[in-house]
Protein backbone atom coordinates (compact mmCIF):
# COMPACT_ATOMS: atom_id res chain seq x y z
CA UNK A 1 0.00 0.00 0.00
CA UNK A 2 1.38 3.33 -0.97
CA UNK A 3 1.95 6.12 1.52
CA UNK A 4 -1.00 8.45 0.86
CA UNK A 5 -1.94 9.72 4.29
CA UNK A 6 0.80 11.22 6.45
CA UNK A 7 1.27 10.00 10.00
CA UNK A 8 0.57 13.39 11.59
CA UNK A 9 -2.22 14.27 9.14
CA UNK A 10 -0.34 16.93 7.18
CA UNK A 11 -0.78 17.42 3.44
CA UNK A 12 2.02 15.92 1.32
CA UNK A 13 3.62 19.31 0.63
CA UNK A 14 2.83 20.84 4.00
CA UNK A 15 5.65 21.92 6.34
CA UNK A 16 5.47 21.70 10.09
CA UNK A 17 4.87 24.93 12.01
CA UNK A 18 7.82 27.23 11.33
CA UNK A 19 8.90 29.91 13.78
CA UNK A 20 11.97 32.11 14.01
CA UNK A 21 13.32 34.74 16.35
CA UNK A 22 16.41 36.89 15.96
CA UNK A 23 18.63 38.27 18.72
CA UNK A 24 17.96 35.64 21.39
CA UNK A 25 21.48 35.54 22.85
CA UNK A 26 22.54 38.98 24.02
CA UNK A 27 26.28 38.40 24.41
CA UNK A 28 26.74 37.01 20.89
CA UNK A 29 27.52 39.17 17.87
CA UNK A 30 24.42 37.71 16.25
CA UNK A 31 21.98 35.01 17.24
CA UNK A 32 18.74 33.37 16.22
CA UNK A 33 16.27 30.63 17.09
CA UNK A 34 14.66 28.56 14.38
CA UNK A 35 11.88 26.13 15.08
CA UNK A 36 10.40 23.55 12.75
CA UNK A 37 7.64 21.62 14.47
CA UNK A 38 9.33 20.03 17.47
CA UNK A 39 12.87 20.67 16.24
CA UNK A 40 14.36 23.76 17.87
CA UNK A 41 17.78 25.12 16.89
CA UNK A 42 19.64 28.02 18.44
CA UNK A 43 22.58 29.62 16.66
CA UNK A 44 25.09 32.16 17.99
CA UNK A 45 27.82 33.90 16.00
CA UNK A 46 31.12 34.87 17.67
CA UNK A 47 33.89 36.79 16.04
CA UNK A 48 35.57 37.64 13.75
CA UNK A 49 38.45 36.66 15.99
CA UNK A 50 41.86 35.02 15.89
CA UNK A 51 42.08 31.49 14.57
CA UNK A 52 43.88 28.75 16.45
CA UNK A 53 45.81 26.91 15.16
CA UNK A 54 47.16 29.78 13.10
CA UNK A 55 47.79 27.51 10.14
CA UNK A 56 44.04 27.26 9.60
CA UNK A 57 43.74 30.99 8.84
CA UNK A 58 43.44 32.13 5.24
CA UNK A 59 45.49 35.17 4.17
CA UNK A 60 42.71 36.80 2.13
CA UNK A 61 39.48 35.96 3.92
CA UNK A 62 37.97 34.71 7.15
CA UNK A 63 37.27 31.06 7.84
CA UNK A 64 33.75 30.11 8.78
CA UNK A 65 33.63 27.42 11.43
CA UNK A 66 30.37 25.83 12.47
CA UNK A 67 29.78 23.70 15.55
CA UNK A 68 26.64 21.58 15.43
CA UNK A 69 25.61 20.00 18.70
CA UNK A 70 22.59 18.15 19.99
CA UNK A 71 21.97 18.64 23.69
CA UNK A 72 21.98 15.63 25.98
CA UNK A 73 18.23 15.78 26.62
CA UNK A 74 17.21 16.78 23.10
CA UNK A 75 16.34 13.38 21.61
CA UNK A 76 13.42 11.02 21.91
CA UNK A 77 14.35 9.76 25.38
CA UNK A 78 17.80 8.24 25.10
CA UNK A 79 20.57 10.48 26.35
CA UNK A 80 22.40 12.01 23.36
CA UNK A 81 26.12 12.16 23.99
CA UNK A 82 26.94 15.83 23.39
CA UNK A 83 30.16 17.10 21.92
CA UNK A 84 31.98 16.17 18.76
CA UNK A 85 31.14 12.81 17.24
CA UNK A 86 31.51 11.37 13.76
CA UNK A 87 27.99 12.58 12.95
CA UNK A 88 28.14 16.07 14.46
CA UNK A 89 31.53 16.78 12.89
CA UNK A 90 30.16 15.90 9.48
CA UNK A 91 27.08 18.06 9.97
CA UNK A 92 29.25 20.95 11.20
CA UNK A 93 31.26 20.70 8.01
CA UNK A 94 28.28 20.57 5.63
CA UNK A 95 26.64 23.46 7.51
CA UNK A 96 29.70 25.63 6.92
CA UNK A 97 29.77 24.56 3.27
CA UNK A 98 26.07 25.42 2.91
CA UNK A 99 26.56 28.93 4.30
CA UNK A 100 29.91 29.89 2.77
CA UNK A 101 28.64 30.62 -0.80
CA UNK A 102 26.51 33.59 0.35
CA UNK A 103 29.06 35.21 2.65
CA UNK A 104 31.65 37.79 1.70
CA UNK A 105 34.27 37.69 4.44
CA UNK A 106 37.14 39.43 2.63
CA UNK A 107 36.84 42.33 5.12
CA UNK A 108 38.24 40.05 7.82
CA UNK A 109 41.35 38.33 6.49
CA UNK A 110 43.31 35.92 8.71
CA UNK A 111 40.41 35.66 11.13
CA UNK A 112 37.79 33.12 12.06
CA UNK A 113 34.04 33.37 12.53
CA UNK A 114 32.47 30.79 14.78
CA UNK A 115 28.85 29.72 14.50
CA UNK A 116 27.60 27.63 17.39
CA UNK A 117 24.43 25.67 16.71
CA UNK A 118 22.71 23.99 19.64
CA UNK A 119 19.63 21.82 19.29
CA UNK A 120 17.63 21.83 22.47
CA UNK A 121 14.85 19.61 21.11
CA UNK A 122 14.97 17.36 18.08
CA UNK A 123 12.40 15.70 15.87
CA UNK A 124 14.28 15.13 12.59
CA UNK A 125 15.47 17.83 10.20
CA UNK A 126 18.05 19.15 12.66
CA UNK A 127 20.78 20.08 10.19
CA UNK A 128 18.23 22.02 8.13
CA UNK A 129 16.90 23.90 11.17
CA UNK A 130 20.51 24.57 12.19
CA UNK A 131 21.37 26.06 8.80
CA UNK A 132 18.26 28.28 8.84
CA UNK A 133 19.12 29.52 12.34
CA UNK A 134 22.79 30.08 11.42
CA UNK A 135 21.87 32.13 8.33
CA UNK A 136 19.66 34.36 10.47
CA UNK A 137 22.38 34.73 13.12
CA UNK A 138 24.97 35.73 10.50
CA UNK A 139 22.60 38.36 9.07
CA UNK A 140 21.93 39.61 12.61
CA UNK A 141 25.67 39.93 13.24
CA UNK A 142 25.91 42.18 10.20
CA UNK A 143 28.06 40.20 7.80
CA UNK A 144 27.80 40.92 4.11
CA UNK A 145 25.55 38.29 2.51
CA UNK A 146 24.26 38.14 -1.03
CA UNK A 147 21.34 35.92 -0.12
CA UNK A 148 19.68 34.10 2.77
CA UNK A 149 19.98 30.32 3.08
CA UNK A 150 16.84 28.25 3.50
CA UNK A 151 16.99 24.56 4.31
CA UNK A 152 14.42 21.84 4.73
CA UNK A 153 14.37 18.06 4.29
CA UNK A 154 12.32 16.38 1.58
CA UNK A 155 11.45 12.71 1.69
CA UNK A 156 10.36 9.85 -0.47
CA UNK A 157 8.25 7.47 1.59
CA UNK A 158 7.15 4.30 -0.15
CA UNK A 159 7.19 6.04 -3.51
CA UNK A 160 5.48 9.26 -2.36
CA UNK A 161 7.36 12.56 -2.26
CA UNK A 162 6.64 14.52 0.93
CA UNK A 163 7.98 17.71 2.48
CA UNK A 164 9.67 18.08 5.87
CA UNK A 165 9.85 14.63 7.45
CA UNK A 166 9.49 14.26 11.18
CA UNK A 167 11.12 11.50 13.23
CA UNK A 168 8.13 9.13 12.98
CA UNK A 169 8.17 9.39 9.18
CA UNK A 170 11.94 8.98 9.04
CA UNK A 171 11.51 5.69 10.93
CA UNK A 172 8.51 4.54 8.83
CA UNK A 173 8.80 0.76 8.63
CA UNK A 174 6.08 -0.31 6.16
CA UNK A 175 8.08 0.74 3.11
CA UNK A 176 11.37 2.25 1.99
CA UNK A 177 12.16 5.80 3.13
CA UNK A 178 14.60 8.24 1.53
CA UNK A 179 15.44 11.40 3.43
CA UNK A 180 16.83 14.24 1.35
CA UNK A 181 18.25 17.19 3.32
CA UNK A 182 18.68 20.27 1.15
CA UNK A 183 19.67 23.91 1.50
CA UNK A 184 18.81 26.40 -1.20
CA UNK A 185 19.35 30.09 -1.84
CA UNK A 186 15.85 31.54 -2.17
CA UNK A 187 16.63 34.16 -4.82
CA UNK A 188 18.77 32.19 -7.24
CA UNK A 189 17.56 28.69 -6.42
CA UNK A 190 21.15 27.45 -6.11
CA UNK A 191 21.53 24.32 -3.99
CA UNK A 192 24.23 24.55 -1.31
CA UNK A 193 23.50 21.31 0.53
CA UNK A 194 22.16 18.02 -0.72
CA UNK A 195 22.48 14.84 1.29
CA UNK A 196 20.42 11.70 1.19
CA UNK A 197 19.80 8.67 3.35
CA UNK A 198 18.12 5.70 1.72
CA UNK A 199 17.28 5.08 -1.91
CA UNK A 200 15.15 7.00 -4.38
CA UNK A 201 14.67 6.96 -8.15
CA UNK A 202 15.86 9.80 -10.36
CA UNK A 203 12.26 10.91 -11.03
CA UNK A 204 11.50 11.10 -7.32
CA UNK A 205 14.58 13.20 -6.63
CA UNK A 206 13.68 15.64 -9.40
CA UNK A 207 10.17 15.81 -7.97
CA UNK A 208 11.60 16.43 -4.49
CA UNK A 209 13.79 19.30 -5.73
CA UNK A 210 10.76 20.87 -7.41
CA UNK A 211 8.79 20.56 -4.17
CA UNK A 212 11.77 22.05 -2.29
CA UNK A 213 11.64 25.15 -4.49
CA UNK A 214 8.05 25.71 -3.38
CA UNK A 215 8.70 24.89 0.29
CA UNK A 216 11.60 27.30 0.81
CA UNK A 217 9.35 30.25 -0.09
CA UNK A 218 7.52 29.73 3.17
CA UNK A 219 10.74 29.38 5.14
CA UNK A 220 12.17 32.51 3.53
CA UNK A 221 9.08 34.49 4.52
CA UNK A 222 9.47 33.37 8.15
CA UNK A 223 13.18 34.28 8.15
CA UNK A 224 12.49 37.68 6.60
CA UNK A 225 9.75 38.43 9.09
CA UNK A 226 11.98 37.48 12.03
CA UNK A 227 14.78 39.79 10.87
CA UNK A 228 12.41 42.68 10.17
CA UNK A 229 10.78 42.21 13.57
CA UNK A 230 14.08 42.70 15.37
CA UNK A 231 15.05 45.73 13.29
CA UNK A 232 11.71 47.52 13.39
CA UNK A 233 10.86 46.92 9.75
CA UNK A 234 7.44 45.37 10.30
CA UNK A 235 4.81 47.74 9.01
CA UNK A 236 1.55 48.26 10.89
CA UNK A 237 -1.31 47.39 8.62
CA UNK B 1 12.10 49.60 -18.20
CA UNK B 2 13.56 49.75 -14.71
CA UNK B 3 11.49 49.13 -11.64
CA UNK B 4 12.20 50.06 -8.05
CA UNK B 5 10.94 47.38 -5.66
CA UNK B 6 11.48 49.21 -2.40
CA UNK B 7 10.71 52.60 -0.88
CA UNK B 8 13.10 55.09 0.66
CA UNK B 9 13.72 54.37 4.41
CA UNK B 10 12.47 50.79 4.09
CA UNK B 11 14.21 48.10 6.16
CA UNK B 12 15.66 45.37 3.95
CA UNK B 13 17.32 42.04 4.64
CA UNK B 14 20.41 40.59 2.92
CA UNK B 15 19.66 39.10 -0.49
CA UNK B 16 16.55 41.17 -1.12
CA UNK B 17 16.06 42.46 -4.67
CA UNK B 18 16.00 46.25 -4.52
CA UNK B 19 15.54 47.23 -8.16
CA UNK B 20 15.25 45.65 -11.57
CA UNK B 21 16.87 47.02 -14.72
CA UNK B 22 19.96 49.04 -15.45
CA UNK B 23 18.66 52.53 -14.54
CA UNK B 24 19.67 52.29 -10.89
CA UNK B 25 23.17 52.06 -9.44
CA UNK B 26 24.29 50.12 -6.35
CA UNK B 27 26.21 51.98 -3.65
CA UNK B 28 27.37 50.80 -0.19
CA UNK B 29 25.60 47.66 1.02
CA UNK B 30 24.24 46.76 -2.39
CA UNK B 31 25.57 44.93 -5.44
CA UNK B 32 24.51 44.39 -9.01
CA UNK B 33 23.82 40.83 -10.05
CA UNK B 34 22.72 40.48 -13.66
CA UNK B 35 19.88 42.92 -14.19
CA UNK B 36 19.00 43.26 -10.53
CA UNK B 37 20.34 45.26 -7.62
CA UNK B 38 20.66 43.14 -4.50
CA UNK B 39 21.03 44.20 -0.87
CA UNK B 40 23.98 42.62 0.93
CA UNK B 41 23.30 43.89 4.41
CA UNK B 42 20.60 44.25 7.02
CA UNK B 43 19.73 47.91 6.96
CA UNK B 44 17.69 50.89 5.84
CA UNK B 45 17.42 51.94 2.20
CA UNK B 46 18.65 55.40 1.32
CA UNK B 47 17.77 56.60 -2.17
CA UNK B 48 19.48 59.56 -3.76
CA UNK B 49 18.63 59.94 -7.41
CA UNK B 50 19.63 56.75 -9.17
CA UNK B 51 21.89 55.61 -6.35
CA UNK B 52 20.69 52.94 -3.94
CA UNK B 53 22.55 52.72 -0.65
CA UNK B 54 21.93 50.61 2.45
CA UNK B 55 22.68 52.17 5.82
CA UNK B 56 23.43 49.14 8.01
CA UNK B 57 21.48 48.56 11.21
CA UNK B 58 24.03 46.02 12.42
CA UNK B 59 27.66 45.51 11.47
CA UNK B 60 31.01 44.21 12.61
CA UNK B 61 33.73 46.82 12.98
CA UNK B 62 36.13 47.20 10.05
CA UNK B 63 38.85 49.81 10.70
CA UNK B 64 39.13 52.76 8.36
CA UNK B 65 41.85 55.39 8.23
CA UNK B 66 40.93 58.34 10.44
CA UNK B 67 38.55 56.49 12.78
CA UNK B 68 38.86 57.44 16.44
CA UNK B 69 38.59 54.24 18.46
CA UNK B 70 38.79 53.05 22.05
CA UNK B 71 41.06 50.05 22.61
CA UNK B 72 43.17 48.33 25.22
CA UNK B 73 46.69 46.96 25.38
CA UNK B 74 46.68 43.25 24.76
CA UNK B 75 50.41 42.65 24.48
CA UNK B 76 53.65 44.53 24.12
CA UNK B 77 57.03 43.95 22.51
CA UNK B 78 60.39 45.75 22.84
CA UNK B 79 59.29 48.45 20.41
CA UNK B 80 55.51 48.42 20.10
CA UNK B 81 52.17 47.66 21.66
CA UNK B 82 49.38 45.44 20.36
CA UNK B 83 46.01 47.08 20.87
CA UNK B 84 42.68 45.26 20.79
CA UNK B 85 40.26 47.55 18.94
CA UNK B 86 37.43 45.05 18.53
CA UNK B 87 38.67 43.85 15.15
CA UNK B 88 39.93 40.39 14.28
CA UNK B 89 43.50 41.65 13.85
CA UNK B 90 45.18 43.62 16.63
CA UNK B 91 46.29 47.16 15.87
CA UNK B 92 49.97 48.02 16.23
CA UNK B 93 51.01 51.12 18.16
CA UNK B 94 54.64 51.79 17.41
CA UNK B 95 56.97 53.67 19.73
CA UNK B 96 57.10 56.80 17.60
CA UNK B 97 53.31 56.92 17.33
CA UNK B 98 52.83 56.45 21.06
CA UNK B 99 54.72 59.35 22.58
CA UNK B 100 56.98 62.26 21.75
CA UNK B 101 59.29 61.32 24.64
CA UNK B 102 62.78 60.03 23.95
CA UNK B 103 62.77 56.36 24.85
CA UNK B 104 66.13 54.81 25.60
CA UNK B 105 67.03 51.45 24.12
CA UNK B 106 65.74 48.66 26.31
CA UNK B 107 63.52 50.94 28.38
CA UNK B 108 60.48 49.51 30.11
CA UNK B 109 57.55 50.31 27.85
CA UNK B 110 54.97 49.60 30.56
CA UNK B 111 55.60 53.08 31.97
CA UNK B 112 53.67 54.42 28.97
CA UNK B 113 51.08 51.73 28.35
CA UNK B 114 50.77 48.47 30.22
CA UNK B 115 48.60 45.39 29.75
CA UNK B 116 44.92 46.24 30.03
CA UNK B 117 45.32 50.02 29.76
CA UNK B 118 42.55 51.66 27.76
CA UNK B 119 43.19 54.53 25.37
CA UNK B 120 41.60 56.71 22.72
CA UNK B 121 43.56 56.33 19.49
CA UNK B 122 43.24 57.09 15.84
CA UNK B 123 43.61 54.66 12.95
CA UNK B 124 46.71 55.87 11.09
CA UNK B 125 46.88 53.23 8.38
CA UNK B 126 45.13 50.10 7.19
CA UNK B 127 47.01 47.99 4.68
CA UNK B 128 45.58 45.85 1.94
CA UNK B 129 45.98 42.75 4.11
CA UNK B 130 44.16 44.57 6.95
CA UNK B 131 47.16 45.16 9.18
CA UNK B 132 46.19 48.17 11.31
CA UNK B 133 48.48 50.94 12.61
CA UNK B 134 47.22 53.40 15.18
CA UNK B 135 48.61 56.64 16.55
CA UNK B 136 48.32 58.60 19.79
CA UNK B 137 50.08 61.74 18.60
CA UNK B 138 47.10 63.90 17.79
CA UNK B 139 45.02 66.28 19.90
CA UNK B 140 42.35 64.55 21.97
CA UNK B 141 44.02 61.14 21.90
CA UNK B 142 44.99 59.95 25.35
CA UNK B 143 45.26 57.17 27.85
CA UNK B 144 42.05 56.59 29.83
CA UNK B 145 42.09 56.38 33.62
CA UNK B 146 39.20 54.94 35.65
CA UNK B 147 35.64 55.04 34.44
CA UNK B 148 33.88 52.18 32.75
CA UNK B 149 33.72 50.56 29.33
CA UNK B 150 30.55 49.58 27.50
CA UNK B 151 30.24 47.89 24.15
CA UNK B 152 27.60 48.57 21.52
CA UNK B 153 27.07 47.53 17.92
CA UNK B 154 29.32 49.75 15.73
CA UNK B 155 26.34 50.43 13.43
CA UNK B 156 24.63 52.31 16.28
CA UNK B 157 27.54 54.71 16.90
CA UNK B 158 26.22 57.48 14.59
CA UNK B 159 22.90 57.29 16.44
CA UNK B 160 24.56 57.49 19.87
CA UNK B 161 26.59 60.53 18.83
CA UNK B 162 23.65 62.17 17.02
CA UNK B 163 23.72 65.00 14.53
CA UNK B 164 26.76 67.15 15.36
CA UNK B 165 27.00 65.32 18.68
CA UNK B 166 23.52 66.35 19.81
CA UNK B 167 22.58 63.02 21.41
CA UNK B 168 25.83 62.53 23.30
CA UNK B 169 25.71 66.15 24.47
CA UNK B 170 22.30 65.57 26.07
CA UNK B 171 23.65 62.57 27.97
CA UNK B 172 26.81 64.41 29.02
CA UNK B 173 24.91 67.50 30.18
CA UNK B 174 22.29 65.70 32.22
CA UNK B 175 24.59 63.17 33.90
CA UNK B 176 27.84 65.14 34.09
CA UNK B 177 29.76 62.16 32.67
CA UNK B 178 32.79 62.36 30.44
CA UNK B 179 32.04 60.11 27.49
CA UNK B 180 34.22 58.97 24.59
CA UNK B 181 32.51 57.03 21.83
CA UNK B 182 34.86 55.02 19.62
CA UNK B 183 33.87 54.28 16.03
CA UNK B 184 34.46 50.62 16.92
CA UNK B 185 31.48 50.61 19.28
CA UNK B 186 33.55 50.69 22.47
CA UNK B 187 32.49 53.53 24.76
CA UNK B 188 34.38 54.87 27.76
CA UNK B 189 32.57 56.92 30.36
CA UNK B 190 33.44 58.40 33.73
CA UNK B 191 30.99 60.28 35.87
CA UNK B 192 30.92 62.33 39.05
CA UNK B 193 29.37 59.37 40.89
CA UNK B 194 28.17 55.82 40.32
CA UNK B 195 24.51 56.80 40.02
CA UNK B 196 25.11 59.13 37.10
CA UNK B 197 27.42 56.63 35.43
CA UNK B 198 24.66 54.02 35.58
CA UNK B 199 22.05 56.42 34.18
CA UNK B 200 24.35 57.32 31.28
CA UNK B 201 25.04 53.62 30.64
CA UNK B 202 21.33 52.86 30.62
CA UNK B 203 20.62 55.75 28.24
CA UNK B 204 23.31 54.54 25.82
CA UNK B 205 22.11 50.94 25.99
CA UNK B 206 18.56 52.10 25.24
CA UNK B 207 19.79 53.81 22.09
CA UNK B 208 21.72 50.65 21.23
CA UNK B 209 18.61 48.49 21.64
CA UNK B 210 16.21 50.61 19.61
CA UNK B 211 18.34 52.78 17.35
CA UNK B 212 15.92 52.36 14.44
CA UNK B 213 12.98 54.12 16.09
CA UNK B 214 11.98 57.65 15.20
CA UNK B 215 12.20 60.53 17.68
CA UNK B 216 14.94 58.90 19.71
CA UNK B 217 16.46 62.20 20.84
CA UNK B 218 13.19 63.26 22.51
CA UNK B 219 12.78 59.83 24.09
CA UNK B 220 16.30 59.92 25.50
CA UNK B 221 15.78 63.45 26.78
CA UNK B 222 12.58 62.40 28.55
CA UNK B 223 14.26 59.32 30.00
CA UNK B 224 17.19 61.34 31.36
CA UNK B 225 14.90 63.99 32.79
CA UNK B 226 12.91 61.34 34.63
CA UNK B 227 15.99 59.60 36.01
CA UNK B 228 18.05 62.64 36.99
CA UNK B 229 15.15 64.84 38.04
CA UNK B 230 15.88 67.38 35.32
CA UNK B 231 19.12 68.57 36.97
CA UNK B 232 21.73 69.88 34.56
CA UNK B 233 25.38 69.41 35.41
CA UNK B 234 26.56 72.50 33.58
CA UNK B 235 30.16 72.73 32.51
CA UNK B 236 31.88 69.38 32.49
CA UNK B 237 35.35 68.38 31.53
CA UNK B 238 35.92 67.94 27.82
CA UNK B 239 36.19 64.23 27.06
Amino acid sequence: MAYTKRLDGRKLDELRKVEAKVGVIKTAAGSAMFRMGNTIAYAAVRGPREVFPRSMAKPDTAVLRCYYDMMAFSGAGERVRPGPSRRSKEISMVTAKALEPVLDLTEFPKSGIDVFIELIQTDAGTRCAGICAAALALADAGFSMKDMVCAVAMGVIDGTVVADLDKAEEDYDKGPVADLAMAMLPRSGEVTLMQMDGEASQEHIIEAVELMKKSIKKIYEVQKKALLEKYGGVKDE
Amino acid sequence: MSKLLIEDKEVVIPGQILAEGMDYLPSNGAIREGDNIISTSMGVVSLSGRLIKIIPLTKRYVPQIGDVVVGFVKDLTYSSWFIDIGYSNDAVLSMKDATSDFIERGADLTQYFSHGDYMVAKIANVTKTKAVDITMREPGLKKLYGGKIIEVNPARVPRIIGKQGSMIKIIKDSTGCMITVGQNGIIWLKGPDLKNELIATEAIMRINECSYTQGLTEQTEAFLKERTGGKQHGVHQEA
